[in-house]
C-alpha cells in the first residue's frame, strides 16, 4: 500500500515537471492561433485562426518583417556550416582517433576550448573584419563563423565513434591492397554512418539555434530566424500572436529532427559532454 | 609514444614487402611522410578554427587602445581600459549579478535534473512515455525560449498571472522588479537546460554497477540510506560534468537575458556579456567592451581549469573505488 502510494507520488512529481517543460510550447500554439482582437480578452476560449501564420510567413506584418526569408537563410547557413564542418572535421576526427602524435591531445583540447570562450570576445573584432572584407551580412560570413560552433562538436563526437571502431578492419583492407584513402572511404566511413547522421543533425540544431553570431554579423540579407523572431516583439503595439507564431515556426526544424533521432541525440549530447 | 605514429595502422608499409603482390602494387611510403599524415588530416580543421585566433588576437590588441566611434584618432592607452573596468562599481555589480545567475541556475538545474533522472530511472510506464520528450526544451533556441517566457510573464496579459489569479496572486510584476527579473531569467535557464543535466544523470544512473545496490537491498537498507551512501557518491562524477558545463555556460549567458530583460530593470540583470554588448555595440566603445569580454574570458578559463582539475581527482578516486 505504502509502496503504491510512493510510486504514485513519483509519477505525479514527474508529470508536474513535464507540465512545466511542455506548457510554454503548448501555450505558444494557443497564442499563435488567437485572432488579434481576442488577444487580450478571454484566455482559453476563442475562434482559432491561422492568420498569424499567414502574416508571419507571407509578406510580414505592417513593419514588413520578411520572416520566410530569415527561415531560408537559417536553412542555408546551418546546412552550409554542417557540410563544411563534415568535410573538414571527419578527417581530423579520424586522425585523432587513429594516430597518437606529438601534441595530439593539446591540439584536440585547443579545438574544444573554443567552446568555452564567450562568443562576444571574438565577435567584435570579427564585426570590424567582416566590414572590411565585405563578409558582413553574407552567407559566406555566416557559414564561416557558424562552423566555430559545429566543427568542434563534429570532431569530438566523431572521434569517439572512430575510436570505438576496431582498427583491424582497416588493417585487413590495407592487406587486401586498399590504399589508406580507400580504407577510410570504403571501410571506416560506412561503418560510422549512423554516427555521422546523428552528429550532423545535432550540429545543425546548434547552428540553427545560434543567436549571437547572426545578431551582430548580419543585418537583413543573411539574418536568421532566431534574430528575426525578436523583430515581432518590437514596435509600439505588442503582437503576441505573431511573436508566438514566429517562435513556433522557428523551432519546427530542430524539434522535428530531435523527435526523429531522439535516441542518437542523447548519445551525442552525453558524448559531447562526458568524453571531453 | 608521442612524436611517432602509432603502429596499428602502418600495415600498408609492411604489406608492400610481399603479400601485396597480385593485388594493387603498394608503394612504400617514406617514414617522414607517414608521420606527417595525421597532421595533414587535422590541418584544415585547425586552420579553420585557428582562424578564430586572429580575431581574438586582434581583440586583445584593440584593448590597449581607446577605439570608439566617438574617437576618430585612437590613442595607445595601455592597460587603462582594464584599470577603468576594475575601478568601476558597474563592473563589480555585473560580476555579482553574473555569479548569482550562474550559481542559481546551475544549482537549481542540478537538483531538479538529478531528481527528474532518479524518477525516470524508476522506469514506470508514465516515465517511459515522458522520457521520450525530455529532450524537447533543449532543442529550442534559448533566445526563442526567452521570448516564449516573456509572453507568458507579461504582468497584465500573461498567462502565468492569469493562472495565479484564483490564488490571489495575480498582477505579479515578474520581469519589472530587480529580484523578479533575476529569478525569471534563472527560471528560463532552468527550463531550457534542466533536461541536459537530467540526460547526463540518467546516462550515469544506467551505467552504475548493479551489485552494490543488490547487496544493500539484501541488507535491508532503506531508500534514503541507499541514495545517500551509494547512488549519490557513485553518480557524482557524472553529475559534476553536467554542473561544470552548466556553470561555465551560465557565466557567459547572453541570449536569454537579451531577449527577456536586456539587463534591466535598472542594472538588476546586467550580466557581464550584456554589459559588454551594450558598451561595444550600442555605445560603440569598442575597446572598452572587448576589455570586458577579455576579463570574462579569463575568469571562465580559470574557473574551468579549477573545476576540471577537481573533476579529474573525483574521477580517479571513483576509478580506484571500482577497482
Amino acid at each position: 500500500m505504502k509502496r503504491r502510494l510512493l510510486a504514485l507520488a513519483a509519477d505525479l512529481a514527474l508529470i508536474l515537471y513535464f507540465v512545466f517543460a511542455l506548457f510554454p510550447v503548448a501555450w505558444m500554439v494557443i497564442l499563435s492561433l488567437k485572432p488579434t482582437n481576442e488577444l487580450f480578452s478571454t484566455y482559453f476560449s476563442f475562434t482559432p485562426t491561422l492568420d498569424s501564420y499567414r502574416t508571419v510567413l507571407g509578406a510580414g506584418d505592417d513593419q514588413g518583417v520578411p520572416f520566410l526569408r530569415f527561415f531560408v537563410n537559417s536553412l542555408v547557413v546551418s546546412l552550409g556550416a554542417v557540410a563544411l564542418s563534415l568535410v573538414i572535421g571527419l578527417p581530423a576526427a579520424y586522425a585523432a582517433a587513429r594516430w597518437r602524435f606529438r601534441g595530439s591531445e593539446n591540439l584536440m583540447f585547443t579545438l574544444l576550448s573554443f567552446r568555452f570562450a564567450p562568443e562576444l570576445t571574438v565577435i567584435i573584432p570579427l564585426f570590424v573584419l567582416y566590414q572590411q572584407l565585405g563578409l558582413f551580412d553574407t552567407y559566406v560570413g555566416m557559414v564561416w563563423v557558424l562552423q566555430l560552433v559545429t566543427l568542434p562538436l563534429i570532431v569530438w563526437i566523431m572521434r569517439s565513434y572512430f575510436s570505438d571502431l576496431s582498427p583491424e578492419l582497416e588493417q585487413a583492407a590495407l592487406l587486401d591492397g586498399y590504399t589508406r584513402k580507400q580504407a577510410f572511404f570504403k571501410v571506416a566511413l560506412p561503418l560510422v554512418k549512423p554516427g555521422i547522421a546523428a552528429v550532423s543533425l545535432l550540429a545543425f540544431i546548434f547552428a540553427w539555434n545560434n543567436f549571437v553570431f547572426p545578431l551582430i554579423l548580419t543585418s537583413s540579407n543573411a539574418q536568421t530566424v532566431t534574430v528575426g523572431a525578436l523583430s515581432f516583439l518590437g514596435g509600439d503595439r505588442p503582437k503576441y500572436n505573431l511573436t508566438a507564431a514566429a517562435a513556433l515556426v522557428s523551432v519546427i526544424p530542430p524539434l522535428l529532427l530531435a523527435l526523429t533521432i531522439q535516441r542518437y541525440l542523447v548519445r551525442g549530447l552525453s558524448f559531447g559532454a562526458v568524453k571531453s | 609514444m608521442p612524436g611517432r605514429a602509432a603502429p596499428v595502422l602502418e600495415a600498408d608499409h609492411g604489406a608492400a614487402s610481399g603479400t601485396g603482390a597480385g593485388k594493387r602494387a603498394v608503394r612504400a611510403v617514406p617514414a617522414w611522410r607517414r608521420s606527417l599524415r595525421p597532421y595533414l588530416l587535422i590541418a584544415p580543421a585547425l586552420l579553420l578554427t585557428g582562424g578564430i585566433l586572429y580575431p581574438f588576437g586582434l581583440g586583445l590588441y584593440y584593448t590597449v587602445f581607446d577605439f570608439a566611434a566617438s574617437k576618430p584618432q585612437p590613442d595607445l592607452v595601455g592597460v587603462e581600459n582594464y584599470r577603468r573596468i576594475f575601478t568601476q562599481p558597474a563592473f563589480w555589480d555585473s560580476a555579482r549579478v553574473t555569479v548569482a545567475y550562474a550559481v542559481g541556475a546551475a544549482a537549481v538545474e542540478t537538483v531538479l535534473g538529478v531528481a527528474v533522472a532518479l524518477l525516470l530511472h524508476r522506469s514506470s510506464r508514465v516515465g517511459r512515455v515522458l522520457e521520450k520528450i525530455l529532450i524537447l526544451p533543449l532543442m529550442i533556441a534559448p533566445v526563442i525560449a526567452a521570448i516564449m517566457w516573456k509572453l507568458m510573464l507579461q504582468p497584465s496579459v500573461g498567462v502565468i498571472n492569469h493562472l495565479l489569479e484564483p490564488f490571489g496572486l495575480g498582477g505579479v510584476q515578474w520581469t519589472d522588479t530587480p529580484t523578479g527579473a533575476l529569478l525569471s531569467s534563472i527560471a528560463v535557464d532552468v527550463w531550457v537546460y534542466t533536461p541536459f543535466v537530467a540526460i547526463l544523470a540518467l546516462a550515469g544512473l544506467r551505467s552504475l554497477p548493479a551489485s552494490p545496490f543488490e547487496a544493500a537491498a539484501v541488507d535491508g537498507a532503506g531508500w534514503w540510506f541507499t541514495f545517500r551512501r551509494l547512488t549519490l557518491p557513485m553518480l557524482w562524477p557524472y553529475v559534476l560534468v553536467a554542473v561544470i558545463f552548466r556553470f561555465m555556460d551560465s557565466l557567459k549567458v547572453f541570449d536569454i537575458i537579451y531577449a527577456l530583460t536586456e539587463g534591466g530593470p535598472g542594472d538588476s540583470t546586467m550580466v557581464l556579456q550584456i554589459r559588454a554588448y551594450l558598451e561595444a555595440i550600442r555605445f560603440q566603445r569598442y575597446s572598452f567592451g572587448i576589455s570586458y569580454m577579455i576579463v570574462l574570458w579569463a575568469v571562465v578559463y580559470l574557473v574551468t581549469m579549477v573545476l576540471v582539475r577537481y573533476l579529474g581527482r573525483i574521477q580517479n578516486r571513483a576509478a580506484e573505488v571500482e577497482r
